[in-house]
């Protein structure tokens, strides 16, 4: 685990290098759910067989994506090099037509949700197995397109899929969410809580929720914090869409060693 | 079928029916018996017509709710798994109030998928305007590589069904409790020259086929018509169109297609059209009482045209 929080340390750097050189990329909530796109991407490129589906629904935080996949090898190093030049493969939302490894391309919120209970309903209808993971963030549940969903998905025993919850606490700036976990059990939900920073945690989740089977959909309530790593971003509405000076670049380096 | 009697004149034949509709759910019944990877969602209507196959199928014909956003997401990502999705529900509430689920969902993410709406612009003359849909047209032409189709008959939509719906594009079918009588459907879902003429150049999209034929049966003008709306026929349209005199009858809002139409036209051709105001419309009453409101009568399209004729 100490070389996987060492791997971690440097796709933080590479992702704020990144923001610094492209000047656009979102740190903050990159940085909250980089833990759960590694947890998902190391056990996905540790199996035999692919059968899952992961869908990160907050498109915006499409630079963790990037620097995920760079480190697993499933798109070339000079894609992150071009972010958001014209030509570019990769641009502030990801695309799935330019990024084949993807599910979907994301960018608007609440879309996700309903799509991944597609591709869920989807796999049972073919007979696939494997999971489908969403990824949404806290605010994003403001959307009603994933409440639509959340009836849905229980009301079909939609069992093969999970939704993650980046539960940094975003919706508090507009809108308080109340008690989750009550909401979701009230929707017929199984929900599991945990720290969205914990690897130990994720593992545990990503094993449990294909090895104990349930006829209801997941809810995984992964507690973050929005910047994880940097106590200058952490939490720091000023950082949603901001990117380092070349000064702040050097401290935030020197902070994560 | 280019001839000046195509069709008896002077009889009044358009007619109102659930024939297009009560279609729609044989043919997909039938397509879905025959073809495994097709899923059809229902937005809690039409359920009574797909009763059997929700029976014989109850993992592939699913009443999902009355929740559209929802609808065209999980739509989508049933596309995205290889099935081909059918989504039905009433027009506004698909093109309108789910509009971006259809632009990224499926637009944007270069996915295929199958629309099929009823009410078109007011068919529920009576419920009024939130279940009226003059704009579906022209707001799904706003999709990058949206098909379109206003099918006029029965087995037009037949037609456009069995050679659009496994192609990988979303496609739209809006079906009209207006129907022709004529059915004009071929292989390619290509136009047809209805009549020929040299005077002025009418264009029909989808129904209102019957009324402009008996209104302009006497007339030494053209008429053209087209059930697939995108991409449309442009070869029909340029080989023809040639008299400078263009007449649109749209039963959906009047200027819809006037802009694809014009790209494909001899410059400085007048265009003229019949189709909804833009506005709502808040009367009630019969869908009858509101076409002959709006202006697609006999007499009006044939003052219309005359009028086309005579200015320079």
């Amino acid at each position: 685990m100490d070389s996987a929080i060492g791997t971690l340390k440097v796709i933080r750097k590479r992702i704020l290098e990144v923001a610094f050189q492209a000047r656009e990329g979102h740190i903050p909530s990159s940085f909250s759910i980089l833990e759960i796109l590694y947890s998902f991407y190391l056990r996905s490129s540790k199996l035999l067989q692919q059968n899952d589906c992961f869908v990160m629904s907050k498109g915006h935080a499409a630079l963790g994506l990037y620097a995920t996949l760079e480190h697993f090898n499933l798109i070339p190093r000079e894609w992150l090099d071009s972010m958001c030049k014209f030509n570019s493969q990769l641009g502030g939302h990801p695309d799935m037509r330019k990024i084949p490894t993807l599910e979907a391309s994301t960018g608007s919120l609440g879309h996700g949700l309903p799509y991944g209970l597609g591709l869920a309903l989807g796999k049972s209808i073919k007979g696939e197995n494997g999971s489908v993971y969403v990824l949404i963030g806290d605010g994003e549940l403001n959307e009603g397109s994933n409440w639509e969903s959340l009836l849905v998905a229980k009301h079909r025993k939609v069992s093969n899929l999970s939704l993650i919850v980046d539960f940094n606490e975003s919706s508090e700036r507009a809108l308080s969410l109340g008690n989750l976990r009550e909401k979701f059990e009230s929707f017929g939900w199984r929900v599991v809580e945990i720290d969205g920073h914990s690897l130990d945690d994720l593992e545990r989740f990503f094993t449990q929720v294909n090895s104990k089977p349930s006829s209801l959909p997941t809810a995984l309530l992964a507690k973050t914090v929005k910047g994880k790593g940097i106590k200058r971003i952490e939490n720091s509405p000023e950082w949603h869409h901001k990117t380092p000076s070349q000064q702040e670049l050097e401290e935030f380096i020197l902070e994560l060693q | 079928m280019a001839s000046q009697n195509a069709f008896p004149t002077g009889v009044r034949r358009i007619y109102f029916g659930a024939s297009v509709r009560k279609t729609f759910s044989n043919i997909v019944e039938q397509i879905i018996k025959r073809d495994e990877r097709v899923v059809a969602l229902l937005g809690d209507i039409g359920v009574h017509s797909f009763r059997e196959s929700m029976e014989l199928f109850p993992n592939r014909v699913i009443n999902i709710g009355i929740l559209e956003q929802s609808m065209i997401g999980i739509a989508a990502g049933l596309s995205k798994q290889g099935l081909i999705p059918f989504v039905h529900t009433i027009a506004p509430f698909m093109v309108e109030r789910a509009l971006e689920q259809l632009k990224i969902d499926f637009g944007y993410q270069e996915l295929g998928g199958n629309f099929v709406s009823v009410g078109a612009s007011s068919d529920y003359s009576a419920l009024g305007c939130t279940h009226h849909c003059p704009g579906d047209i022209s707001i799904l032409l706003t999709i990058p590589g949206f098909e379109l189709f206003a099918p006029g008959t029965a087995n037009e939509l037949k037609q456009a069904i069995e050679s659009s719906y496994a192609n990988s594009l979303p496609t739209y079918y809006r079906i009209s409790e207006v129907s022709n009588t004529e059915d004009l459907s071929n292989t390619e879902n290509k136009g047809t020259l209805v009549k020929e003429g040299t005077k002025c150049s009418v264009l029909v999209f989808g129904p209102m086929l019957d009324k402009t034929l008996d209104a302009l049966a006497e007339l030494d003008v053209e008429i053209l018509y087209f059930y697939k709306l995108n991409p449309i026929d442009k070869d029909l349209i340029r080989r023809n169109c040639q008299s400078g005199k263009i007449l649109l009858i749209e039963p959906f809002y009047s200027g819809t297609m006037t802009s694809i139409v014009s790209s494909l036209i001899p410059k400085r051709s007048k265009i003229v059209t019949i189709g909804y105001p833009r506005e709502f419309l808040r009367n009630y009453g019969t869908l009858q009482e509101h076409l002959e409101f709006i202006g697609f009568t006999e007499d009006k399209i044939r003052k219309a045209v005359v009028n086309l004729i005579s200015v320079d």
